[in-house]
C-alpha cells in the first residue's frame, strides 16, 4: 500500500467478493462490485471526478466555478467532495423526500442544496436544475444524465476492472438511473465478449410519478439515446421495494452492508441465475448502507420499512 | 382469455378512472390495440399512429420490460399482468 496524494486517488480499483453462497443456481457463480468503498462512498465518484475533469480539459471551469447538477444523493455527494478539493461551489437540486444522510453529507463537504418537489421524483430535480441552468448561465452544469464522461468513466474504469477481476463473465447485472454504468461497462465487455449479457434492473415508479401531469412529462436519459441503451441492454427488470429490502438483508448475512439498490440488483441477479444453466454474474452494488440506517431496512418490520420505501427515495 | 392491464396514475382518467382494466388479446400488441379501441382517449398516449410502442411509455409483462422481450410480439398468458408506466429519470443518481 503506498500512502495516496489525494483522496481523488482513491476513486475506483473497488474489491469484487463472491456472494455465490445466495445463489439460486448452484451452476451460477455471483460476484458483487463494491463500489461503497469509493471514498465518497458510492459508484458516483467515478463519474464526478470525470464529468468534472473533462470540464477542465474542456476549459468550463474557471478557479471557484459555480457548479448545478441534479441527484437523488450520490452524484450530488460524490461532485461536493470532488467540487470542496478542487476549490468550486456546488448547488445540488435535490427532492424533498430523501433520506436525511444524504442532505449531512452534502452538508460535510459545503454543497447548497435546493429542493425539488418530493412528489416528482428525480424527473422534479432534473427539471428545475434544467430551468435555474438556463436562468443562470455563469452556473455551469454538468448534467449527468447528459454527459459523454458519466458512461466513459465506467468504459474506462468500472468495466476494465469488472474484466480484469472475473474474466469469465457472462452476465452483467446493474441498476438503470442515469443508464451511465451499464451503457459504459456494458459496451466494454460486449467488445471483449459478444455474447455478455446485460441486464438492467430498475425500481418501480408507483406513487413516484403521481406528480407527472402526462406522458410527454416523461424522460429518457440523453446518453441513453445517444449511446444506443436500448440495442446495448439484453432484458430490463423491475423490482419492488420489499424484494430489494429482502435482498439487502440477505447480503448481510454473507457480511456485506449494502445500500437498497444493491438489493435490488441483486434480485435481478438472481432472477438472471434462476434463467440460465451455468455462468458468472457480476454485479454493481452502488453503494453501503450507511446512508439507510434511518429507513431502518435492517431492524424494523419488513411491512412496515416496506411502506415508508412507499414515500422515500431510497435509490 | 382476458389479462390484467395496470394503468399508471396519468392514463387513469381516460379509462373511467380504473387503476386496472381486464382486456383481451394473446400478444402485447394485441392487448394493447383492444385497450385503445376501448378506451379512444388512451389513443396516441400508449400507441402511436404508426402502432408502435410510444416513446415516453414501458410496458412491463410481469416484471420485464417488453421491448427486451420480443416487444409488441410478447406472447401473453392468462396468469400474466401487464404494467403500463410512463418513463422517468431514477435509479441512485
Amino acid at each position: 500500500m503506498a500512502i495516496y496524494r489525494s483522496v481523488l486517488d482513491l476513486i475506483g480499483n473497488t474489491p469484487m467478493v463472491d456472494v455465490s453462497a445466495l445463489s439460486p443456481n448452484p451452476d451460477v457463480r455471483i460476484a458483487v462490485k463494491l463500489e461503497g468503498q469509493n471514498p465518497g462512498g458510492s459508484i458516483k465518484d467515478r463519474i464526478a471526478l470525470s464529468i468534472i475533469e473533462a470540464a477542465e480539459k474542456d476549459g468550463l471551469l474557471e478557479p471557484g466555478a459555480e457548479l448545478i447538477e441534479p441527484s437523488s444523493g450520490n452524484t450530488g455527494i460524490g461532485m461536493a467532495l470532488v467540487a470542496r478539493l478542487k476549490g468550486y461551489h456546488l448547488r445540488v437540486v435535490l427532492p424533498a423526500n430523501v433520506s436525511p444522510e444524504r442532505r449531512q453529507l452534502l452538508d460535510v463537504w459545503g454543497a447548497e442544496i435546493i429542493e425539488s418537489p418530493g412528489s416528482e421524483g428525480s424527473n422534479g430535480a432534473v427539471r428545475l436544475a434544467r430551468t435555474l441552468a438556463a436562468e443562470h448561465p455563469e452556473w455551469v452544469f454538468l448534467y449527468q444524465y447528459a454527459n459523454p464522461a458519466n458512461p466513459r468513466a465506467h468504459y474506462e474504469g468500472t468495466g476494465p476492472e469488472i474484466l480484469r477481476d472475473c474474466p469469465d463473465v457472462t452476465h452483467f447485472v446493474a441498476g438503470l438511473g442515469t443508464s451511465g454504468t451499464l451503457l459504459g461497462v456494458g459496451r466494454y465487455l460486449k467488445e471483449h465478449n459478444p455474447d455478455v449479457q446485460v441486464w438492467a434492473v430498475e425500481p418501480p415508479t408507483g406513487e413516484m410519478v403521481d406528480g407527472l401531469r402526462n406522458l410527454d412529462d416523461g424522460y429518457i436519459p440523453p446518453i441513453f439515446e445517444e449511446q444506443g441503451g436500448a440495442e446495448l441492454l439484453d432484458r430490463k427488470t423491475i423490482v419492488k421495494p420489499r424484494q430489494s429490502i429482502e435482498w439487502t438483508r440477505r447480503l448481510a448475512e454473507v457480511g456485506i452492508f449494502a445500500g437498497i439498490s444493491t438489493g435490488a440488483a441483486m434480485a435481478g441477479a438472481a432472477k438472471c441465475a434462476e434463467t440460465i444453466e451455468r455462468g458468472s454474474i457480476v454485479v454493481i452494488s452502488p453503494d453501503g448502507g450507511w446512508k439507510y440506517l434511518s429507513t431502518g431496512a435492517w431492524t424494523d418490520d419488513l411491512d412496515v420499512v416496506e411502506a415508508r420505501a412507499r414515500a422515500t427515495i431510497y435509490f | 382469455m382476458p389479462v390484467d392491464v395496470h394503468l399508471p396514475t396519468v392514463l387513469r382518467s381516460q379509462a373511467g378512472g380504473a387503476r386496472t382494466v381486464s382486456v383481451e388479446g394473446a400478444t402485447i400488441g394485441q392487448v394493447l390495440h383492444t385497450l385503445v379501441e376501448t378506451y379512444p382517449g388512451l389513443a396516441g398516449q400508449v400507441l402511436t399512429d404508426e402502432g408502435t410502442l410510444h416513446r415516453f411509455v414501458n410496458v412491463y409483462l410481469n416484471d420485464d420490460d417488453v421491448r427486451y422481450l420480443n416487444s409488441l410480439d410478447t406472447p401473453v398468458g392468462e396468469s400474466d399482468e401487464i404494467s403500463i408506466l410512463p418513463a422517468v429519470a431514477g435509479g441512485a443518481d
